[in-house]
């Protein structure tokens, strides 16, 4: 049964990933290019930890962690670039 | 692993699968860009959220151990996203409304994405 949940998850966050590119493409302001790449950064942390639990590993914890942190700066960075024009002043 | 475990990870990994269609499917639909801003937080909150519960349950039901790693990660993504809201929200702000599109604020200063910010004053502690 988890096999089944698993792929119906994985694949509801594959689509997701392809409407947040066609978002990130379409645009039509650079905010909303930037909404669509940090949802993206959510999603491949969902799909990160469904792989952990498909391989039956707790290694995946980390790296989702990371990814996380990493997105986190580099949307708080492309948004200052925006206001300010500049990151680190 | 018994069945009662089994039906919770699934029930779980279900309802985060169709939040995160959800929250990517508002970002498509929604018309307005701070409108957009509303549905990603869903992915956030309830498809993260879902996935990481499922994660926590079957780790304890394979090993018998509880991890705290899941609740890290939803610590961290619950703290950062009104920040990254916040940024995305004065982004689009700055670079598409004027000062007069919007409301004069009721307090002593004006927008902060607008006006500069007041004087430090050097007398405070």
């Amino acid at each position: 049964m988890i096999e089944y949940a698993l792929a119906f998850a994985a694949s509801c966050y594959g689509i997701a990933l392809l409407l947040d590119l066609w978002r990130i493409a379409v645009g039509p302001d650079a905010a909303d290019r930037i909404l669509a790449l940090d949802t993206m950064v959510i999603n491949i942390i969902a799909l990160l930890v469904l792989y952990g639990i498909w391989r039956g590993t707790a290694i995946y914890f980390e790296p989702a962690m990371l990814i996380a942190m990493v997105g986190f700066v580099s949307t708080v960075a492309y948004c200052r670039f925006l206001l300010r024009g500049d990151i680190i002043e | 692993m018994n069945f009662f475990a089994e039906l919770l990870i699934s029930a779980a990994l279900v309802v985060s699968g169709v939040f995160g269609f959800v929250g990517s499917f508002g970002l498509i639909k929604l018309k307005h860009p701070l409108q957009r801003l509303h549905a990603p937080t869903k992915a956030t909150t309830l498809g993260v959220g879902g996935v990481l519960i499922a994660s926590m349950i079957f780790f304890f039901a394979k090993t018998g151990h509880v991890s705290v790693h899941e609740l890290l990660i939803t610590l961290f993504l619950f703290l950062t996203a009104p920040i990254t809201a916040n940024f995305i929200a004065k982004a689009y702000m700055s670079r598409n409304l004027r000062k007069g599109d919007l409301p004069d604020p009721p307090g002593e200063y004006g927008w902060s994405v607008y006006d500069d910010p007041p004087e430090s004053r050097s007398d405070r502690p």
